[in-house]
């Protein structure tokens, strides 16, 4: 048994100095975990930031322009002040979002009581901006309008019931928050698949995979090498880019337990690496694999839940995507490091992951056991 | 080619030669005369690799003066002009080959890389495979031909442009006696019809050497000695080649060298069998490789395995080590049947495969180390293992290098020390000393027969050395998958009444072929050489439409031998774009909420009602107090809970100020943004209906705002998504398919073609470059059509402009993944390059999910210059909003622009020579 390990371990050990030598692969991986993360997370505005709109102002009363001060960021650009002429072009060339068109004698018919409408003309191809900014405009033009208007009633009395709403986890609502965790959540899937399928792909195409064969050196043995060598890499990486850039530089707090968030992580590392070494296994060499991977990857990235949320996504991709070990792992990542989630809240995710790892990790090892005389 | 008076072809002043801290050629002063056969001979590892590759311009020249054909090699602009004029076949059995294309299409690929018109190509081959045989072979691919014939091929693409001189590093190693003396024979006439031809080779095959017209001694990266044969072996007064050699080397070299002597094997009573094949057969398809080979090899004997490149030698050891299943018969290693599963016979076995196979990436040291630690030599003797391997393999100099910095015979010996770190019982050699210099060749023999006779190790190697297989107890020789015959080499001399081994090798083999192996007299080498060979194309400076054109063929050739790559580009975009279209979806529906309701009354169920009967929410169990709450919304189940407090029909019918509390899960933000907004919206609609059901008036709004959603008045994801995504398919899989183009050749070894042909960095890029953007191209119509029939999204405005600019956009994409080849030096560093540097910009910071105006920082600069952003608005605008080129020129010239950008850094990057 001490021998059977002492070989995972070697080989592990194996994996870890082809890294070393590729100084290009480090500086990238480097990057990825820091540099990428950082700038992911500053990129991404507040849910709504800067929106940019603008106005037709054809009453020019002092509401009116009450109502185009009340815009102002960081939720909106400043607006740009238009002509109904340049409304259509604007809108085409996506010079701005929004285009707010206020009537002429708008204010007289304010205070009339005529309750006048204005226009709200949105990109509808923005899609982010256009559902939470079109909630904005009309809220910001109606608290102006009240505003206005109680100057001159008396006795519009407030409304007899109040909503008080507060956003939990992050009441703010920093999306650097979010887009941080996320970008170091898709680069460990990301990163575990490379480096395990590559490696082996490399082990096949510079022959010596044949000298491991020859040895007394069994394929799960093999496998089980490759996957804690990148697993240890990818953690180590993910939990430096926590405490480095995502607390100390980006000055998000986390609330949860990195510890857990690491034991999940390396659960669906089992799965991811597994993953990897079944598309080697399957391609025939680097260039199809690269393309399998791009073919797995943006689906895995742009559909787990990290780009948007799961439970909106049609009924038969939810079900798709519930197979694949990114959906649950992000699920659980998001619960335990920005709800400071504990086992006891994810431990059904972490059981979807180990069974779907497992399930993985068999099946590539059967393929691999297949295959690997193929491959010298 | 000059008018001046030539008195060398090449001269070098000077000349050193660094590789980081290792010294390869040290103050070189050498001038290779002119129109004859010059050979460089010695050991491995003294800078005769290094010495050509400088002549031939593939190395940049450190220090000194290489002056070739007239002119410093080292100017640019000389190099460009004589290269037309050289050929470099450099060392490896068809390095500079392309393995998945025919022989045809490689000679083919070369001739338009020199600028041949379609006839002047067809003649020169023809011509040429005619002379060397090839002719019946040409729709084989190179990477089948046995390693005789790869040379032949590699001796052809190098003569098709007709050079004035010839460079040739070890071309005959690794490859038959029968093949080799056809090489020789085939150069010999070669030299007839062209005598003016100079020809440089680097050879470890001292036979050859004695041969050839002058010769060049080096060691340690200097020179010892030039002159005839002859007159080396007047000035050591030797009569072979070796001993002259031998007599040159300085004394402490030379100490260590002692005449191999073979004692004969004592065959005992106890005769132990360590290995029986009983015929052993292995098919590939319907090709058999192996045709029922039998033999019994005693312990302690050493058995040599003879025959051509290509005969079955190493299929027959893989099956013997369990690498390969036999299709039919039996073989048994110390009475047990092969298994590959089995590991403890692994155990008792050495074996060293004939390409090199050892960890690049490790040092010597740790390769040797690794595999003691495998084969579980106890840890507290594994440093004195690995110092005997070092001692006993003469490795102690470059124990702490990397592999790939060595030359062949010392990575041969790497090779051999491991396959005996754990000291196996029986060991399987497949060509252990091919490229091995002779002094270290009989000092690996001296070991052998030490272990063969003192530790009774029983040894079965395959060798194309007739001296060595003249040592062996018995040889058996091998012919198209059949053992001719196994005897001991003395009896098969004397059975054929032949004056030496290698003649009763030949004369077995001729008798198996059927056939006189007598060079071809009917073969006219090159003698209608009526074109004069400055005429070709190749001699032409600037940009050349052909060379690109040959890169291109070549890539797309390339890329029509592997179909699952195309057809996995084309399909899985489709697949892609289907899931991605239906599956980002930026609608928020279906959030989860309960209610922690104090109250219990007509008025707060009605509240609840109001929420769960919006297709936004969707409502569940009610929460039981606070605990249940924050545990519901930890785990994700809730993504909002609304409190509502005790008394609160009550209060509210009383006129009270009351208070509904509401919490949103913020942990995506933008969903609860967009959540909260519902929220607000539905109170106040509730709120509404509730003055209006109790106080029987409808308070009128003050204003009105309409809302008109445009370009997608449904405000359908599908609408918005697939415009964006055909976009990011179209960056990421075009881009994938050109990253590994340029970084392949580096890792394959035929990035020399770059280095040593007329091509110029820009003509190689953009010639790899075409077929893909052709295939781009092809994608973009598919996603296209999928677009507007499969998701039923309307084209609007104009097609031609949007498929211009995919073009250019393609254009980029490609340009990008050459980009990522160029600085990167493993594979698998350039797929990640490209991954991290297409995916993130596009689907972040290119507008698909957020506008870039409203991004932040370094994201939106990224988004700012990349030109997926513009490509995005492209798609969108032609798409949805059915514009023209007028509103879009703003768009359309960043995308036309990056093309250049791209491909010039991807230039810059890329060597025209080695470093």
């Amino acid at each position: 048994m001490r021998g059977y390990l002492s070989n995972v371990y070697r080989l592990g050990v194996k994996e870890l100095w082809s890294l070393r030598r590729d100084p290009v692969m480090l500086i990238l991986i480097i990057y990825t975990f820091s540099l990428s993360v950082y700038t992911s997370a500053t990129a991404m505005p507040e849910s709504l930031n800067l929106a940019p709109i603008a106005i037709v102002d054809e009453d020019r009363s002092p509401l009116s322009q009450r109502i185009a001060q009340a815009f102002y960021p960081p939720h909106f650009l400043p607006p740009s002040m238009i002509t109904v002429n340049d409304v259509d072009s604007g809108m085409d060339a996506g010079l701005f979002t929004f285009a707010l068109t206020i009537p002429a004698g708008f204010q007289r018919d304010v205070l009339a009581g005529r309750a006048p409408a204005v226009q709200l003309n949105v990109d509808a191809t923005r899609m982010s901006q256009a559902f939470t900014g079109s909630g904005y405009v009309s809220r910001i033009v109606n608290d102006e309008v009240t505003g206005f208007v109680s100057r001159y009633r008396d006795g519009v009395s407030t409304a007899p019931v109040e909503l008080v709403l507060r956003a939990r986890f992050n009441p703010n609502l920093t999306e650097a928050w979010f887009g941080a965790l996320m970008q170091i959540i898709d680069n460990v899937t990301l990163l575990s698949i490379i480096l395990a399928g590559a490696a082996l792909i490399r082990e096949r195409e510079h022959g010596t995979i044949e000298h491991l064969l020859v040895m007394p050196v069994t394929p799960l043995q093999i496998m089980v090498a490759k996957v804690w060598a990148t697993a240890g890499v990818v953690l180590l990486a993910a939990f430096l880019s926590l405490t480095l850039v995502v607390r100390a530089a980006l000055q998000v707090p986390i609330e949860g337990s990195i510890a857990l968030f690491l034991l999940i992580a390396l659960l669906h590392l089992f799965a991811t690496t597994s993953m990897g070494i079944f598309m080697a296994t399957v391609s025939r060499g680097m260039p199809q694999f690269a393309l399998l991977m791009v073919l797995t990857i943006i689906p895995l990235q742009m559909l787990s839940g990290g780009s948007t949320p799961f439970e909106s996504m049609p009924q038969f991709v939810q079900m798709v995507m519930s197979a694949a070990p990114t959906s649950h792992f992000v699920s659980a990542s998001q619960a335990v490091l920005y709800r400071a989630a504990g086992v006891e809240a994810v431990w059904p995710q972490m059981l979807a992951i180990t069974v779907i790892g497992g399930l993985l990790f068999v099946f590539s090892l059967a393929r691999f056991r297949k295959t690997i005389s193929r491959m010298a | 080619m000059s008018d001046t008076v030539t008195t060398s072809v090449a001269r070098l002043r000077g000349v050193g030669l660094r590789y980081r801290k290792t010294v390869a050629l040290d103050g070189i002063d050498l001038d290779i005369p002119p129109g004859c056969m010059v050979g460089l001979i010695g050991p491995d590892g003294v800078g005769k690799s290094s010495l050509l590759s400088l002549i031939a311009g593939a190395r940049a020249v450190q220090t000194g003066t290489v002056t070739v054909l007239d002119g410093d090699i080292g100017d640019t602009r000389h190099r460009d002009r004589v290269c037309p004029h050289i050929a470099y076949m450099p060392q490896g059995l068809g390095k500079n080959l392309y393995p998945s294309l025919s022989v045809e299409e490689n000679l083919q690929f070369f001739g338009r890389l020199f600028g041949h018109g379609p006839a002047e190509r067809r003649r020169r081959i023809d011509e040429l495979c005619t002379a060397t045989g090839l002719q019946s072979f040409l729709d084989r691919p190179a990477g089948k031909l046995s390693g005789g014939m790869k040379q032949k091929l590699g001796l052809c693409c190098a003569l098709i442009h007709d050079p004035d001189l010839l460079i040739l590093d070890e071309p005959t190693t690794g490859v038959d006696p029968l093949s080799r003396n056809q090489f020789w024979d085939l150069i010999t006439r070669i030299r007839q019809a062209r005598p003016g031809m100079s020809v440089v080779v680097a050879t470890a095959y001292m036979e050859e050497a004695e041969r050839f017209d002058w010769l060049v001694a080096m060691n340690a990266g200097r020179v010892l000695a030039t002159g005839t044969p002859a007159e080396l072996h007047a000035q050591t007064g030797t009569n072979t080649l070796e001993a002259a050699f031998i007599a040159l080397l300085p004394e402490t070299v030379r100490q260590g060298h002692r005449e191999v002597i073979v004692p004969p094997l004592e065959v005992g009573d106890d005769e132990i069998v360590a290995i029986e094949a009983r015929d052993l057969t292995m098919r590939f398809g319907n090709f058999t490789a192996v045709d029922h080979a039998s033999f019994r090899i005693r312990r302690g004997e050493i058995f040599g395995f003879l025959g051509s490149n290509g005969c079955g030698k190493s299929t027959t050891m893989k099956m013997l080590t369990g690498l390969l299943d036999a299709s039919e018969g039996e073989a048994w290693l110390f009475g047990q049947a092969v298994d590959s599963s089995d590991i403890g016979t692994r155990r008792r076995v050495g074996y060293m495969s004939q390409a090199f196979s050892l960890y690049s990436e490790l040092t010597v040291r740790q390769n040797l180390v690794l595999h003691a630690r495998l084969y579980h030599v106890p840890a507290e003797q594994i440093p004195a293992r690995v110092d005997e391997m070092v001692e006993r393999f003469d490795l102690a100099s470059v124990l702490d290098k990397l592999p790939d910095a060595l030359p062949l015979g010392i990575r041969q010996r790497l090779s051999l020390a491991v396959a005996m770190v754990h000291k196996p019982e029986l060991l399987i050699l497949d060509e252990p000393t091919s490229g091995v210099d002779p002094i270290a060749r009989d000092a690996f023999w001296r070991l052998m027969i030490d272990l063969a006779r003192k530790d009774k190790v029983t040894i079965f190697i395959s060798t194309h050395f007739m001296n060595e297989a003249t040592r062996c107890d018995r040889i058996s020789l091998m012919h198209a998958g059949k053992v001719l015959v196994t005897d001991e080499p003395a009896e098969l001399v004397r059975q054929r009444g032949s004056a030496s081994l290698e003649a009763a090798f030949i004369s077995y083999l001729e008798e198996a072929v059927g056939e006189r192996h007598a060079p071809d007299a009917a073969a006219p080498v090159l003698a209608a050489e009526t074109s004069a060979p400055d005429e070709g194309g190749g001699r032409r400076r600037g940009f050349s439409l052909m060379r690109v054109l040959s890169y291109s063929s070549r890539e797309a050739l390339e890329l029509q031998r592997d179909p699952v790559r195309a057809t996995l580009a084309l399909v899985g975009s489709l697949i892609l774009m289907f899931i991605m279209g239906y599956g980002i979806s930026m609608d928020v529906d279906n959030l989860t909420f309960a209610v922690l309701d104090h109250d219990r009354s007509g008025t707060s169920r009605d509240y609840v009602l109001n929420l769960a009967g919006s297709r936004y929410f969707i409502e569940r169990d009610p929460i039981r107090d606070h605990a249940d709450m924050d545990r519901r919304m930890r785990n994700g189940e809730l993504s909002l809970a609304i409190e509502i407090p005790p008394n609160f029909g009550r209060d509210l019918r009383r006129g009270d100020q009351v208070q509904i509390a509401a919490w949103v899960d913020g942990s995506m933000p933008a969903r609860a943004e967009t959540a909260s907004g519902y929220v607000q919206g539905m109170h106040q609609t509730w709120l509404a209906q509730m003055v209006r059901a109790q106080l029987g008036v409808t308070p009128t709004p003050s204003v009105e705002v309409e809302i008109r959603y445009r370009y997608n008045p449904d405000v359908e994801s599908l609408q918005a998504m697939v415009p964006a995504v055909i976009p990011m398919l179209l960056m990421m899989i075009p881009a994938m398919l050109t990253a590994l183009s340029v970084v392949r050749e580096k890792e394959l070894g035929s990035i020399i073609n770059l280095y040593v042909t007329p091509v110029s960095r820009l003509e190689f890029l953009l010639g790899k470059q075409v077929p893909y953007i052709v295939l781009g191209m092809l994608n973009f119509l598919l996603l296209t059509l999928a677009a507007v029939t499969i998701f039923g999204v309307p084209l609007k405005g104009s097609f031609l402009l949007l498929a211009i600019c995919s073009l250019a956009y393609i254009a980029f994409a490609t340009g990008f993944g050459l980009f990522a080849s160029t600085f990167t030096n493993s594979q698998l560093a350039a797929i990640f390059a490209t991954m991290i540097g297409s995916m993130i910009p596009v689907v972040q910071f290119s507008g698909i999910i957020t506008p870039v105006s409203s991004l932040e920082g370094v994201g939106r600069h990224i988004g700012e210059f990349y030109p997926a952003t513009y490509m995005v608005m492209v798609s969108r605008g032609v798409f949805s909003k059915a514009l023209g080129f007028a509103d879009l020129g703003f768009a359309v010239y960043p995308i036309m622009a990056s093309v250049p950008v791209i491909l010039v850094a991807a230039t810059l990057l890329l060597r025209k020579q080695a470093r």
